[in-house]
């Protein structure tokens, strides 16, 4: 149960603000605001998304750049509120398309319509936006996307390849097509992060992918949609052991609209899809896989108030894929001065940039195609002897990077089968991959 | 149109700015208002957008009211919608006004359109206006009675509204009843989940003073109910499977069956994407379980891969209150997760919110097979660039060299640190290794050589700087250097800040001087001197008690100051288990995220339906059966004083002689919030024969402990006959005091026999002047809370006792706010009970 939900911009202004019990005094966003960004500046890292203030519980998380908030008196479940605010912005963005402050200050008297079919009297209703419908008169005023950095890991699709419709996930689930009859498609995306540690000498130290299955439909009469995955896919490293090669999952997680009558015996996935974008399936891997880069750095003395740096990264994948926005970083020691850089003769769309503040190297590489190696040396200078080992005053290398159409753990869906109503009704079908890095980290 | 985004700094309600716009809103409504000419109602909607943005920014535009409610009598339903917000929003403030909305809400509470009801109906109760109530009950009766989910979905929750305004009206309309009856036969079920919601806050909040009340609330936990809920627990949205769950987990099943049925029905709960729904499910599964250990524990087995899952999908929010309770759980049976600590290492990009827990967890976990591995990966993070985490990180080695048997890697790794030349890795450093020095005396070498090679200027944190100084002190024998870098400090004496240095200054150099009194008398001197002339209390009277000890006696201020000393064994929680098991009761709610029982942050009417309690409201009040006993046996309880005051003393001394016999000086107040020392008495130390009063070591550092061994016996207790309290004033004292005894007492076969009727109990203990206040259960568990007064003075006793007639044994949890006077009382207690069966 919740007493107030409200929206904050970056700089603390009200976008939305919806008091549902009225027990907790005026001036719950100011105290809110100052509170989290004050935390930071007194060095205690961010804010928690749940503290406590003079006996009100503020919860937030943060969604394309702002913050969803509620506050409670009342010793709740806070991953029931976390999951609500999550989902909250989640059927806000179904409807508006696009979620950033510009579209909901534009479509803020629709947001008011939804928060008061989602929560009454702080009590949870409904959050499925296809029952929300009946009850929004509003029309969402569409911003336009283009201009804008589209958050979250699904948005990838939008730029650059040819193959995906550009406005697909920036549509609203209710505004109609310019041409006035909406298109049957549904997208389907396996989104994978990873993470993995590599020990300075190469080693992986640990890894884990972690996957979710995301759907979004606009198929009008809601048909039934039958989704098969990996017919060897293992689930819980306990179970009988398949034959090599195959993706043994550790643990995974289902939408509530799924049947899993058929996934035991031959992985196959049925449901309904509701309106609107929602995980499918979330999954978890720690069995050992192939990375797609191979990162290896190195740190050395060279001469007083001087040492070098190489690092290089091997990308192991196909050469018909390609890795886009890579960026490599790496704390160097504090008295750094200067860095000069030394790339490969013939690099293209490399950038190399010492952030003097937090001495920190950036290397970063527009593309990087499969099955190739990339080199970077810089020399630094340092203000002071470094009296201990150079080593532990640097590193470790972290990078990021977006590799579309890879997944790095195998998991694949065979195919898409969409319950036909009639003979004519073909609607579009995606099904995309993306696996991005989530920590990947290279030790020296 | 969008809310202005200029700045909303000035545009507070108390203050003029927007007055204007507010003015000319004011006539464009006006002008509107009685128009029908086409397009008026797209003119209205966009005025009415702006009011509404005004409103959200916080200007005050509650003038505008009159204009508002005259221009939404069109059937826009966009127009109607946006008035009902902003009356809702303002009603409150004015009443009056508030009545000339009522007609049109009345109105389209009868509309043929449901949603238009529905929506009238949510707003009229929306309203929050005292007088107006009598406006809600007809349209919320038939709101319930309404053929369309929609309308009786509002009107549940219009009815807990309307609660909250009038609680004698909603009772007095019945409305509970029609919820309840609808709650078991609705067809819909968010009409039957906010029927529960309703229903549980409704009864809680009337359980204090009605019987009727608690009892349905009792019933609400009912195996019908309960089953009735659990049978459709499919149908409902994954918002209501919590709240069904949560009532599921304070449901006691009557046996083991119907432990593994329900269980077996939850199971695929786990595997549910909502981390909100996962945490419900494993909530039902652990408390269910409690009572079987081997379940109990393949319940952790069971729902940890689950858990990970949660935590690794899902924002960081998200993942961060999944986290909570995986640490929490970690802390709790560490050894079940010890194999999964790969898991809780940190990734760069983890905000420090969740880096914080995950330490705490490798901590948690660390054992002899994986702590090699663990320490190391700590000993990366220690190098971060995130210096709180860097810090953490080194405590957090510091913690696990303290709870290991085999640390000889880890002092190198810490004495590691003290070489990285970085000063908060060495600040952090230095104390743990004057932490482990106290409990592993026999690495003092080791450790000693490196740290006589820092530079005490190097050193500027207060703790830091006190843990050397200690080492300085203790060890001042194998330090060669020790009395000059003491000297040379004391020589800054009026640039050191930290009185808390200032004191460890003090002790270090008396401890120096005993061992090597050529070399330090200078020195000792000066600091006493700079210590008489400190302005702060506690450096002069430290210094003065020194001052006077070494003119009395210097043997004896060497016994003082540098007793034999004993290695600490343990450094103590400050968190008690029975905290710790509050937090556990109370799994899936902020307990766990704040790491601390909900009566610490909450007020008792925001407690909330989550409360795992041991409430009064849960039990029958006992209080008019304790007055028709007649006062009997005065006698033989006056015997019983007597008897009671010869056993008394001995056992009245316990607790100050717990005060200790070896403390070592690295505290005062602000010392650590994290450990406290547990004292080790240890009367079989040879040498150690001082009388217990003396062997107070450096305790100076606390000061006041000193009072404690001088503590006089208690005086022998009696109880006041009469002594009242009423049932609101016992939760708030239990509530408040800390737990003084804790006791397991066993029943004689006689007194379990006579057990069968309770309420001989409660008379018999009023015959001891122990009035029973709240009693409950069923056999084999009663529970009862008694209290007694002393008789002269105020103070009170509050005793929870749980009596297992099977077992044979009752236990007692005596709270009061005269601590030194429990145990007497507890002896009382005990004996009263055991005479308890016999005629």
């Amino acid at each position: 149960m919740i007493s107030q939900f409200f929206v904050l911009s970056q700089r603390g202004d009200n976008i939305v603000f919806r008091d549902y019990r009225g027990e907790i005094q005026k001036g719950s966003a100011e105290i809110f605001f100052r509170k989290v960004k004050f935390w930071k500046e007194d060095g205690e890292g961010d804010a928690p998304p749940v503290f406590n203030v003079d006996g009100v519980s503020y919860f937030h998380v943060k969604v394309a750049g702002l913050l969803f908030v509620a506050t409670t008196r009342v010793n709740v479940s806070p991953s029931l509120v976390l999951e609500l605010l999550q989902r909250i912005a989640r059927v806000i963005k179904d409807y508006l398309g696009v979620l950033n402050e510009d579209s909901l200050r534009k479509n803020f008297v629709l947001v008011y319509e939804l928060l008061d079919e989602v929560i009454d009297f702080g009590y949870v209703q409904r959050t499925s936006t296809e029952v929300l419908k009946s009850y929004v008169f509003n029309e969402p005023i569409v911003v336009d996307a283009a201009r804008l950095p589209p958050p979250g890991p699904g948005s990838i699709f939008m730029q650059g390849t040819k193959r995906m419709p550009g406005t697909a996930i920036t549509k609203s689930v209710v505004a109609n097509e310019p041409g006035g009859r909406k298109r049957e498609e549904i997208f389907v995306d396996v989104i994978e992060k990873i993470s993995i540690t590599f020990s300075s000498s190469g080693y992986i130290l640990t890894c884990e992918i972690d996957g979710t299955i995301q759907m979004k439909s606009y198929l009008t009469g809601n048909p039934e949609i039958r989704l098969a995955l990996n017919e060897d896919l293992g689930i819980g490293r306990g179970g009988s052991s398949s034959h090599a090669g195959a993706v043994i999952l550790d643990d995974c997680n289902f939408h509530e609209s799924v049947h899993l009558d058929s996934f035991d015996v031959n992985r196959t996935l049925a449901l309904v899809p509701p309106d609107g974008e929602f995980p499918v399936m979330n999954y978890r891997m720690t069995q050992v896989f192939k990375p797609p880069f191979r990162i290896t750095a190195l740190i050395e003395e060279a001469g007083s108030l001087k040492a070098e740096v190489i690092i290089k990264l091997h990308s192991a994948f196909s050469s018909s894929i390609t890795a886009n926005t890579v960026l490599i970083q790496m704390p160097l020691p504090s008295f750094t001065t200067r860095i000069s850089f030394d790339l490969e003769p013939g690099a293209v769309g490399n950038t190399t940039d010492f952030n003097q503040a937090n001495k920190r190297l950036e290397w970063g590489l527009k593309k990087i195609v499969g099955g190739s190696e990339h080199t970077l040396r810089a020399k630094l200078t340092f203000s002071q002897e470094s009296h201990g080992n150079i080593v532990k005053e640097a590193g470790p290398v972290s990078m990021t990077f977006t590799i579309p159409m890879y997944n790095a753990s195998g998991l694949q869906v065979k195919y898409l089968q969409i319950a036909k109503k009639s003979k004519t009704y073909n609607p579009y079908r995606w099904v995309r991959y993306v696996t991005q890095a989530n920590s990947y980290v290279a030790r020296l | 149109m969008a809310p202005p985004a200029q700045s909303k700094r000035s545009a507070s309600p108390s203050q003029p700015s927007g007055k204007s716009e507010v003015s000319d809103l004011k006539s464009q409504l006006r002008q509107l208002a009685g128009s029908r000419a086409p397009g008026v109602d797209d003119s209205k909607r966009e005025l009415f957008k702006k009011v509404i943005s005004y409103m959200t920014i916080g200007i005050d535009v509650s003038s505008l009211f009159g204009e508002m409610v005259m221009c939404s009598a069109a059937s826009d339903i966009v127009l109607k919608k946006m008035c009902y917000l902003y009356v809702g929003n303002y009603a409150k403030g004015n009443p009056d006004l508030a009545l000339l909305t009522i007609n049109f809400l009345q109105r389209d509470c009868k509309d043929e359109d449901p949603t238009i009801r529905g929506l009238a109906l949510r707003s009229l109760c929306s309203l929050r206006v005292a007088n107006l109530v009598e406006y809600l009950v007809g349209p919320l009766g038939s709101g319930l009675k309404d053929n369309n989910s929609y309308v009786r979905m509002v009107a549940v929750i219009g009815v807990l509204k309307l609660y909250h305004i009038s609680g004698s009206t909603c009772v007095d309309a019945d409305f509970p009843v029609m919820l309840k009856s609808l709650m078991l036969n609705d067809p819909d079920t968010q009409v039957v989940a906010n029927c529960l919601s309703a229903l549980q806050e409704i009864w809680s909040s009337e359980a204090s003073t009605s019987e009727e009340a608690s009892r349905e609330r009792e019933a609400l936990l009912s195996k019908s109910v309960v089953y009735y809920f659990l049978n459709r627990i499919k149908e409902f949205s994954e918002w209501a499977q919590c709240l069904v769950m949560e009532l599921v987990a304070k449901y006691v099943p009557s046996d083991n069956n119907e432990i593994f049925d329900i269980m077996n029905l939850l199971e695929d709960r786990l595997h549910h994407a909502n981390g909100a729904v996962v945490l419900a499910a494993i909530k039902v599964f652990l408390q269910l379980t409690l009572s079987m250990t081997d379940v109990h524990q393949q319940v952790y087995e069971r729902i940890k891969a689950p858990l990970l899952t949660l935590v690794s999908s899902g924002s960081p929010e998200q993942s961060y209150a999944v986290l909570s309770h995986l640490h929490l759980l970690v802390t709790r049976a560490p050894y079940i997760f010890s194999a999964d600590y790969k898991h809780f290492y940190c990734q760069y990009n983890e905000p420090s919110y969740v880096k914080k827990l995950k330490l705490d967890m490798l901590t948690a976990v660390a054992n002899e097979s994986n702590t090699y591995e663990i320490v190391t990966e700590l000993c990366e993070y220690a190098a971060n660039v995130d210096i709180p985490i860097a810090r953490e990180s080194i405590r957090a080695v510091g913690k696990i060299a303290l709870q290991q048997y085999d640390v000889n890697a880890i002092v190198d790794r810490l004495l590691q640190f003290l070489e990285m030349e970085k000063d908060y890795v060495t600040a952090e450093a230095l104390v743990l290794v004057k932490n482990l020095l106290r409990k592993y005396p026999q690495w003092s070498h080791d450790c000693i050589a490196v740290v006589g090679n820092i530079s005490s200027k190097n050193v500027q944190e207060p703790k830091a700087k006190a843990a050397l100084i200690w080492m300085l002190g203790e060890y001042s024998q194998d330090m060669h250097d020790a009395p000059y870098i003491l000297e040379n400090l004391i020589e800054n004496w009026d640039e050191e800040h930290s009185a808390e240095v200032r004191l460890h200054l003090l002790t270090a150099v008396m401890k120096c001087f005993f061992k090597r009194a050529p070399e330090t008398q200078k020195a000792l001197g000066a600091a006493l001197a700079s210590g008489l002339a400190d302005f702060h209390q506690d450096v002069h009277d430290r210094a003065l008690f020194y001052y006077r000890l070494l003119q009395y006696n210097l043997s004896v201020a060497e016994q003082v100051v540098n007793p034999p000393k004993q290695a600490v064994s343990v450094f103590a929680d400050t968190q008690s288990s029975e905290i710790k098991d509050r937090i556990f009761d109370e799994f899936n709610s902020l307990s766990v995220v704040y790491q601390k029982p909900s009566y610490m942050f909450t007020d008792k009417e925001h407690r909330g339906p989550f409360e795992f309690s041991d409430e009064l409201g849960n039990l029958s009040i006992g209080t008019e059966s304790a007055d028709t006993v007649v006062p009997a046996q005065i006698v033989e309880a006056n015997d019983k004083d007597l008897l009671l005051s010869t056993d008394e003393k001995e056992e009245g001394r316990d607790p100050s002689s717990n005060g200790s016999a070896y403390n070592a000086p690295s505290y005062d107040g602000t010392a650590s919030q994290t450990q406290i020392e547990l004292a080790i008495s240890s009367p079989s130390v040879p040498g150690h024969a001082l009388p217990s009063s003396l062997a107070i070591d450096d305790l100076l550092g606390l000061g006041l402990q000193l009072g404690a061994a001088t503590t006089p016996s208690p005086p022998q207790l009696k109880l006041n006959q009469k002594a009242v309290l009423d049932p609101g004033s016992f939760q708030q004292k239990w509530r408040q005091l800390p737990i003084s005894l804790s006791q397991e007492y066993s029943i004689s076969p006689q007194g379990v026999a006579a057990l069968t009727s309770p309420p001989a109990l409660l008379q018999h203990m009023q015959g001891q002047s122990i009035h029973c206040i709240a009693s409950g259960g069923q056999p084999p568990n009663l529970k009862f809370f008694f209290f007694a007064q002393k008789a002269e003075e105020s103070s009170t006793f509050l005793v929870e006792c749980i009596i297992n007639t099977s077992s044979a044994k009752a236990q007692i949890k005596i709270k009061s706010d005269d601590q030194i006077t429990s145990q007497a009382f507890s002896t009382l207690f005990q004996s009263a009970l055991s005479t308890f069966g016999f005629p």
